[in-house]
């Protein structure tokens, strides 16, 4: 090994960077690009068809960049009615579900991580059993539409009120709070639900965001309580939406736009679901990046304690 | 777990609930909805031994027909059977089979990278599909294989193949399945991972280098050996939750044209239940589904408990 050689290396690294070890790197390198390429290619593909020239698309000369620029679909899609209504549905079922998602889930929570409290254990079981067991989907549908909630907007609430496994996250996250400032607010004559605004949720903030995450995605993502509870097209969900233009091929939206024309409706077909999956996804891109540095916390409390 | 009250301080029953008023009041709506959206249903498994009339309500559980093993025993004489059990069961196993490894491989190497902002912004990248819905998932397969104009059949015939019609292809099924599955969740699952393996005392890998091992040594020697709890202990709760196949995806992505490979046994049941209006028959299979699934948990939290001393309960 020459002189020279030694001098260029990293200091960290000079006992053992032999060429296994470069070989390691390149690997390494491949494989994270890899994943980043396999990962992110879908997308970039499908906001390209999206916004480009629809002769281009139907020619398949899109491949990776967009070829040409044009909003025809973009506009077919932005001027269909029923969209705005499955959009703002699901507004409304997100917001309000996940708001009442992290409301009773610190509420199951709060009484369960209190170490002195008598049915602590009984409780504990009671809420961990149903994340094992359960009636399944017919004696759950028979349920909710016993209960009057068929076509009615709590039927996307109250039966996914909530989860289990979540509970267990926020229950681990509050029996890490000092005991103390619990004692010192008991003598100052704080009850439970003073602590429990004012003490713990505060003290766990980190994981009240992971779980309203969560939530929020699993409240925006939901496709199967529509279809089971949402007869009426007026309550319908954004995923209900969804379903009906890139999996059942509905040309609803080219219909209402009345294009004229073979070529240019076979030219937008294929723009206008890929316009949905852009429309669809974007509020899931902007909300997951803020998020990164609580995911770990949450993600590892739930595995290891479950 | 011990009691936690000292013996001098045993209170009556009624100065304890006086005592923990506030915190039984909180769990009160928690404990309302755990009776009516899980635990009726559960007792509403009755009608499994029912001859259940729709229209008859939920009242129809205390007056319907009492038929015994009936429904087990049509489910269990049909031809579906088998291919039910087979079908879940394989997806499952082939996802986990498939899916599992790759997010180890994946935490590996991204904690190994080089260039540590760049492994940053590759691990939200990878991560965020897993946010993304199933529907939009199945969507992007569907409209990518298509025939006529999915870009996979586009390379297809530019190379001179013939297209594939890969969604209505019994073989293709599960291969979709799980790819798709894995591309969506692989780099979620390797969060844990990571983690794991940023938790190790860097001193280790210094006194691996003193001792002439290279990196490659070092992830076979130290890194897995450390993370090895980690491993098991999602092991084995992937085992638990093996037979929970996602009803959803596959429901969004079979036709009549593969139930050969797809249909699994909750899309059976919900197509028996919610579409025929078989109840009792569909909640039989159900309930036949539920107590293998829990048989499937309680295994697993046994070996938990043995291999790792964390138990679920």
């Amino acid at each position: 090994m020459s002189v020279k050689a030694i001098k260029r290396r990293d200091p960290d690294s000079f006992l053992s960077e032999g060429p296994s070890d470069k070989l390691l790197d390149i690997v390494i390198t491949l494989l994270v690009l890899l994943a980043v390429v396999v990962t992110a290619y879908p997308f970039l593909y499908v906001i390209s068809v999206a916004f480009s020239d629809g002769g281009a698309v139907s020619r398949g000369e899109v491949v990776l960049l967009p070829k040409g620029f044009s909003l025809d679909a973009f506009k077919m899609v932005m001027n269909y009615n029923q969209l705005w209504t499955a959009y703002g549905n699901t507004a409304f079922y997100t917001v309000v579900g996940t708001v009442c998602n992290v409301i009773f889930t610190c509420l199951a929570a709060y009484p369960l991580s209190k170490k002195e409290f008598s049915l602590r254990r009984k409780l504990n079981f009671f809420v961990v059993f149903t994340m094992y067991f359960s009636g399944g989907l017919i004696p759950t549908y028979m349920v909710v539409t016993g209960l009057g909630l068929y076509n009615s907007r709590w039927a996307m609430i109250l039966p996914v009120l909530i989860s289990a496994y979540n509970v267990m996250i926020c229950r681990s996250a509050m029996e890490a709070v000092p005991n103390d400032l619990y004692e010192n607010a008991s003598l100052e004559g704080a009850n439970d639900f003073y602590m429990l605004t004012h003490i713990a949720v505060p003290l766990i903030k980190p994981t009240l965001a992971v779980l309203t995450l969560y939530y929020a995605v699993a409240r925006y993502n939901d496709f199967f309580n529509g279809m089971l509870y949402l007869g009426d097209s007026s309550l319908q969900t954004l995923q209900m939406f969804l379903r009906r233009v890139l999996i059942l091929s509905s040309t609803e939206i080219l219909q209402q736009a009345g294009t004229s024309g073979v070529a240019a409706a076979a030219q937008n077909t294929l723009k206008i679901r890929y316009v949905c999956i852009v429309l669809a996804a974007v509020p899931i891109f902007l909300v997951t990046p803020f998020v990164q540095k609580y995911l770990v916390s949450g993600t590892m409390l739930g595995a290891v304690k479950g | 777990m011990t009691n936690d009250r000292a013996p001098g301080r045993k209170r009556s029953l009624s100065a304890t609930l006086y005592r923990e008023r506030y915190l039984l009041l909180m769990f009160l709506p928690v404990f309302i909805y755990y009776i009516v959206f899980c635990y009726l249903p559960m007792a509403g498994l009755v009608m499994a031994f029912e001859d259940f009339k729709m229209g008859s309500g939920f009242a129809g559980l205390f007056t319907s027909k009492f038929v015994g093993l009936r429904w087990f025993k049509q489910f269990f004489g049909s031809p579906f059977a088998w291919r039910l059990i087979r079908n879940t069961f394989l997806l499952s196993f082939y996802s986990l089979i498939f899916g599992f490894p790759i997010p180890i491989i994946f935490a590996v190497c991204i904690t190994q990278f080089r260039a540590k902002r760049v492994a940053k912004v590759a691990q939200v990248i990878t991560y965020m599909p897993y946010f993304i819905s199933t529907v939009v998932v199945v969507g992007m397969m569907t409209n990518f294989l298509s025939p006529s104009s999915g870009i996979i059949n586009q390379f297809i015939k530019a190379l001179g193949g013939k297209p594939i019609n890969f969604m209505s292809n019994p073989s293709w099924f599960r291969r979709l399945y799980v790819i798709s599955g894995s591309w969506q969740s692989f780099g979620f699952n390797a969060i844990i991972f990571v983690a794991a393996i940023m938790g190790i005392d860097p001193a280790l890998y210094e006194a691996m280098r003193v001792d002439g091992a290279s990196r490659w040594q070092q992830i076979i020697h130290l890194i897995l050996p450390m993370i090895s709890n980690t491993i098991i202990l999602l092991l084995i709760m992937t085992l638990g939750n093996l037979l929970n196949v996602g009803f959803e995806k596959v429901y969004l992505m079979y036709s009549p044209a593969v139930y050969e490979t797809g249909d699994v046994i909750a899309t059976y049941v919900y197509r028996q239940g919610i579409e025929n209006k078989s109840f009792g028959y569909a909640s039989a299979v159900g309930l036949f589904y539920s107590v293998v699934g829990f048989v499937f948990v309680l295994a697993s939290n046994m070996l938990s408990r043995r291999m790792t001393n964390s138990s679920l309960w």
